[in-house]
């Protein structure tokens, strides 16, 4: 009955893959240099477990047995390869003999490794829709076809992506390291964009029938949480705070016929309590910390809406002052537009269809869906009827959801 | 392994990086061993443009890119990777009214 002896076995590996085939990549990029080589020996490890294991048993630290195996089994075949017949005394046994500490035993240097892949994968050199590609398939170890459907890519294009992207990293040289702490503010940007990226792509999925993609949101979440764990900087808390408030009210903002509900008219009890306390006790750490961002202190806005039992009763005071601080740090038209919001919240719609028509004057936001949605609703409030019309249109005419697309035509069809 | 930085800068900004601060740049990266060679070039108007096409050999003025920005300049460098040769390329001074391309040399085999 082989089969029924092996089955185990075979769990057995599965569940150390899962658990830890990112680790073993990582470790052994680093050992052998190359992304490609240290794939086909993380294949050929695992191919050596399914053999080896149910014979000998699961080993005791089987990620050092797989680091070791991958390690063996690559460097034995570049030796075949290159024909070095006088160093082929190890080559010719086919199970793996695994006792090479060195290669892991070091805990810090190991989790170095996965920071090193991160920021590899995400380095500013490379396109930024490469760095996404790459970050998903070797970090969180998606397949390629996975990749391409969530981002509504033909696979060969993202194949090709991956490709150019590990070709460029052999070719121009690109380090397998954490960069020095001089370095660190702008490439743990590059990271943090990256994984932001992967959120949205998840949350508010640009285009397409399906208002969100939840598991790209789930990976970048894990990501996210990786990084924190990794490297604790306090706009790596802010950010995976800001993912976490957001993600808590998915529940909340979808009908069950698919439909998008706007954060005021969200029914609040079906906010996830367990993110928003996740999120806000990290906003509040990296508040702590005093040398925040961007992220941190969107978190922060995003926070005070999970505290408020409804729209009215959010402290829009509060909201305007972090918007300001959000302006002073990270300034942008966008910002601006929310920030007019807000003000409408609190002084009153006409403030804020004030604020939005300054904006779209100077020429900025013109084409932007949201901005023509926003003037919408806050025209509609003030009962200027004929100008909430024309803005919805705009707003429709400029979003390619088709989800938001139909939001804004029953609002039009309420006037 | 050896990486060419191309200095881009436009060309009323040519003069623009005092040469002494350029010069010492230079000294800088030779004294670090990181340097191999390093020139600063004429304004692209002074260039000549060599085809051969069908064995025959034809000069024109120029060449008159789109872009704004023209070859200023160049260091070549043998640095230990990448991000080494970004750390460098930041240190020339004309990154701050131009822009510097780092590229990799790629070895020729035969």
């Amino acid at each position: 009955m082989v089969v029924s002896t092996t089955d185990p076995v075979r769990e057995a590996v599965n569940a150390v893959y899962v658990e830890h085939s990112r680790r073993v990549l990582a470790t052994l990029i680093r050992l052998l240099g190359d992304f490609d080589v240290a794939e086909e020996a993380l294949h050929d490890a695992f191919k050596a477990a399914l053999e080896q294991w149910p014979r000998d048993g699961v080993p005791a630290n089987p990620r050092a047995w797989l680091v070791s195996a991958g390690r063996f089994k690559a460097i034995d075949g570049l030796r075949r390869r290159s024909r070095f017949d006088a160093l082929d005394d190890v080559g010719e046994r086919g199970d793996v003999a695994v006792i090479d500490t060195a290669a892991w035993a070091d805990e810090e240097s190991v989790d170095d490794d996965r920071l090193r892949l991160i920021f590899t994968c995400c380095h500013p050199a490379l396109a930024p829709d490469a760095q996404v590609a790459l970050t998903l398939r070797e970090v969180c170890g998606l397949t390629t076809e996975q990749i391409a459907q969530a981002f509504l890519t033909p696979a060969p294009t993202l194949a090709q992506r991956i490709v150019r992207a590990k070709s460029k990293i052999r070719e121009a040289r690109i380090p397998y390291q954490v960069p020095t702490p001089a370095e660190l503010p702008g490439r743990l940007d590059a990271v943090l964009r990256v994984i932001y990226l992967v959120f949205n792509e998840g949350y508010e999925a640009s285009s397409g029938e399906l208002l969100t993609r939840a598991d790209l949101s789930a990976e970048a979440i894990r990501l996210g949480r990786l990084l924190a764990e990794l490297l604790p900087e306090p706009e790596v808390l802010g950010l995976l705070a800001l993912m976490l408030l957001h993600e808590s009210r998915r529940e909340a903002r979808t009908s069950p016929a698919g439909e998008l509900v706007r954060l005021d008219d969200q029914d609040r009890s079906r906010w996830d309590r367990t993110m928003i306390a996740e999120g806000t006790g990290l906003v509040e750490q990296a508040l702590l910390s005093r040398r925040c961002g961007a992220y941190t202190i969107q978190a922060a806005i995003s926070a005070v809406h999970s505290e408020a039992a409804d729209a009215a009763a959010t402290d829009w005071n509060e909201i305007v002052g972090l918007y300001d601080a959000l302006l002073r740090t990270d300034p942008s038209p966008i910002v601006e537009l929310n920030r007019a919001v807000a003000v409408a919240m609190r002084d009153g719609a006409d403030a804020g269809v004030k604020l939005i028509d300054d904006i779209l004057a100077r020429g900025d936001l013109v084409d932007y869906r949201l901005a023509h949605a926003a003037r919408a609703d806050l025209c509609r409030r003030l009962g200027r009827v004929n100008d909430a019309r024309a803005a919805y249109e705009r707003a429709i005419a400029l979003t390619k959801q088709d989800p938001e697309r139909r939001f804004l035509e029953r609002q039009l069809g309420k006037l | 392994m050896k990486y060419l930085c191309l200095v881009y800068l436009e060309e009323e900004k040519l003069r623009a990086v005092p040469a002494k601060e350029c010069m010492a740049c230079g000294d800088g990266f030779r004294k670090s061993g990181i340097l191999v060679a390093a020139e600063a070039l004429q304004p692209v108007a002074t260039a000549a443009t060599v085809r051969v096409r069908n064995g025959k050999v034809s000069i024109t003025d120029g060449p008159f890119a789109e872009t704004k920005e023209q070859l200023a300049g160049f260091y070549l460098l043998d640095a230990r990777d990448l991000n080494e040769a970004i750390h460098m390329a930041a240190k020339i001074p004309p990154a701050r009214e131009g822009s510097v391309e780092v590229r990799p040399v790629r070895e020729l085999t035969p």
